[in-house]
């Protein structure tokens, strides 16, 4: 009776990941309150920074030049924090046993969630940017800076897309998931994103010099605007390669173990 | 015998769940597993389903052990848990179509048997429409479709129509009575004895862990022997007395006390005039033909008696 041929190989493998892709991404697309949200937000934000608190911060370029690398960074976290909400309901919904019970690898759903996690944040991210230049951020970049910036941005979102999948996986629910990427956006704001560092206290000054987001929107914000970038995108390299890697790593051992029996 | 379990044990913590429980299905029939709640009834299907590991005990499913080679058994089963699992935000047919896919059928072949399972479960007018607006008993029938894409040899359902209307549990009957005749073996939970009785070949009824009766419906109902005779009585202290002097258990009613009967009128005669002799006042008096409920309540009341039949 069972006329269904399965069990391993690689093709496989890709054929299940693509068809757990395809469905994150029509899931993510169909949920129009979290996708809006995820758009939204960065947007307002942007705004406030540059019409209200722009006039205030001294930055040495025009506000909204050195803003808008902070924001795209923001947006990013906004992104990746459905993730962990999306993994965690499957997790804790009858969905993951499911896939458990298929002759299938069912890490196939976390690779799912993190490509649509991408896409999504590819969205926000245009749409962020096409507004910043409407409101008057005028980026001096050539092609392969772009290239570059968006190369770096691509593995910053993967590795926080991984983090929050494995938040997500140790998550014992959806609200907790929330919780926990909470967290992962408040990085942004203790970095270089809004403010230059040099007007922290020195215990947040040093704090914020040495999390991973400050080389990386320095590296971007060098990218997009012409200013020096020295060694940081180096760091900044660095900095996504380890996060991807642990985070990878960390998302990939908890499913193991979740689903373990 | 296409499930074998032997000796199965299961702890969380200083909980024992399962402590020693056997189970076989013979191929292409029905087995319910009845248990008052918190018996290990989903622990067993997980058990059975590879998704939990027994800490003792072994299983085989189509001659495939779940532990040591957990792929195979998962290309001849499938499970509906006890909560549905769908997308809400996907469509009967987009959702029955994903699971083709991971079953590695074609497009085209993962929507033609998409289409005939929406047909099958009578969901052809809604497949277009997400999930989220279907009803209860709309998202049962799919998630029992769900299970049926990669055409199973073993499906378990834990609780397949817990908390559905009498109409949708009857549809939901149907579709499961459906699939034995088409020669799939089957393994339900079910906390309704009725249920088993219409569904099942044979009933295993868990208590503290451990198998306390198995049989045929026909089996475990003549175990508890003929008919009863129900009498009730107007207050507590009667159905004390009474009880004292038949020597018959307190059944759930407080007011009621159903006592053995062979169904004469002769046996009638004889229990009134000894309650008239002893001065107890009965109110009503109603003959009663056993149900699984007998089976259920005599065994589960008595603790851990294991009864093989
Ligand atoms: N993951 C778990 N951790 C701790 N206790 C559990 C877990 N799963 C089930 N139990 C306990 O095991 C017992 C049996 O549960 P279960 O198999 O769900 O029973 P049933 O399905 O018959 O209602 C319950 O007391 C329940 O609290
Ligand atoms: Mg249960």
């Amino acid at each position: 009776m069972a006329t269904t041929a399965v069990h391993g190989g690689a093709r496989n493998a890709v054929s299940d990941s693509l068809t757990m892709i395809g469905r994150s991404i029509r899931l993510s697309r169909r949920n129009v309150d979290t996708l809006v949200m995820s758009i939204v937000l960065p947007l307002l934000m942007m705004s406030l920074f540059v019409y209200v608190f722009g006039g205030a911060i001294n930055t040495g370029t025009q506000y909204i030049n050195y803003v808008v690398p902070g924001i795209i960074l923001l947006c990013t976290g906004y992104g990746a924090a459905s993730t962990a909400m999306s993994v965690a309901d499957d997790m804790t919904s009858g969905m993951i046993d499911r896939l458990r019970t298929l002759p299938i690898r069912s890490s196939a759903v976390l690779t799912g969630h993190v490509t649509a996690s991408v896409a999504r944040n590819l969205l926000s991210t245009t749409v962020v940017i096409g507004a910043a230049i409407a409101m008057g951020f005028r980026p001096d970049a050539a092609v392969t800076d772009w290239v570059q910036a968006a190369g770096l941005l691509l593995l910053y979102v993967l590795a926080l897309s991984w983090l929050a999948a494995g938040l997500g996986v140790i998550a014992k629910s959806v609200e907790s998931a929330s919780t926990l990427s909470f967290l992962m956006l408040f990085l942004p704001y203790l970095s270089s994103a809004f403010v230059p560092t040099n007007t922290m206290p020195s215990f947040l000054h040093a704090v914020s010099e040495n999390q991973p987001i400050t080389p990386v929107i320095e590296t971007v914000r060098g990218l997009l605007t012409g200013t020096p970038i020295g060694t940081t995108g180096w760091i900044a390299l660095a900095w996504c390669v380890g996060l991807l890697t642990c985070s990878f790593i960390f998302a990939a051992r908890l499913f193991r173990r979740r689903t373990h029996g | 015998m296409i499930v074998e379990a032997t000796g199965l044990h299961k702890a969380f913590g200083s909980t024992k769940v399962l402590d020693g429980l056997d189970l076989h299905v013979a191929e292409g029939t029905v087995l319910a597993l009845l248990g008052p709640n918190g018996a290990g009834k989903t622990t067993t299907i997980r058990i059975l389903t590879t998704l939990l590991r027994p800490d003792v005990g072994t299983v085989r499913i189509a001659g495939y052990d779940v532990v040591r080679e957990a792929t195979k058994v998962r290309g001849v089963i499938s499970m509906t848990g006890q909560s549905v699992a769908l997308d809400d935000q996907q469509t009967g047919r987009e959702n029955l179509v994903m699971i083709g896919r991971l079953m590695h059928l074609g497009r085209p072949a993962a929507r033609r048997r998409a289409t005939d399972l929406l047909e099958r479960f009578d969901l052809v007018d809604a497949m277009d429409r997400r999930v989220k607006t279907y009803s209860g008993g709309m998202r049962r029938r799919l998630d029992l479709a769900m299970s049926l894409v990669s055409q199973p040899r073993v499906i378990f359902l834990d609780e397949p129509t817990t908390g559905l209307d009498p109409s949708s549990r009857t549809t939901m009957w149907d579709a499961i009575k459906d699939l034995v005749s088409s020669g799939t073996t089957i393994v339900l939970t079910t906390q309704y004895l009725e249920e088993a009785d219409r569904l099942a070949d044979r009933i295993v009824l868990i208590n503290g862990g451990r198998v306390a009766a198995s049989g045929t419906t026909d089996a475990l109902k003549s175990q508890v022997g003929g008919d009863r005779l129900d009498l009730r009585f107007a207050v507590e202290a009667d159905v004390a007395r009474a009880a004292a002097l038949f020597d018959a258990p307190r059944g759930t009613d407080p007011l009621v006390l159903g006592i053995p009967s062979d169904g004469s009128a002769e046996h009638l005669h004889r229990v009134l005039d000894d309650l008239r002799l002893a001065g107890v006042p009965v109110v009503k008096v109603s003959s009663h033909r056993p149900t699984l409920d007998d089976v259920f309540l005599s065994l589960t009341t008595t603790d851990r008696t294991s009864v093989q039949i």
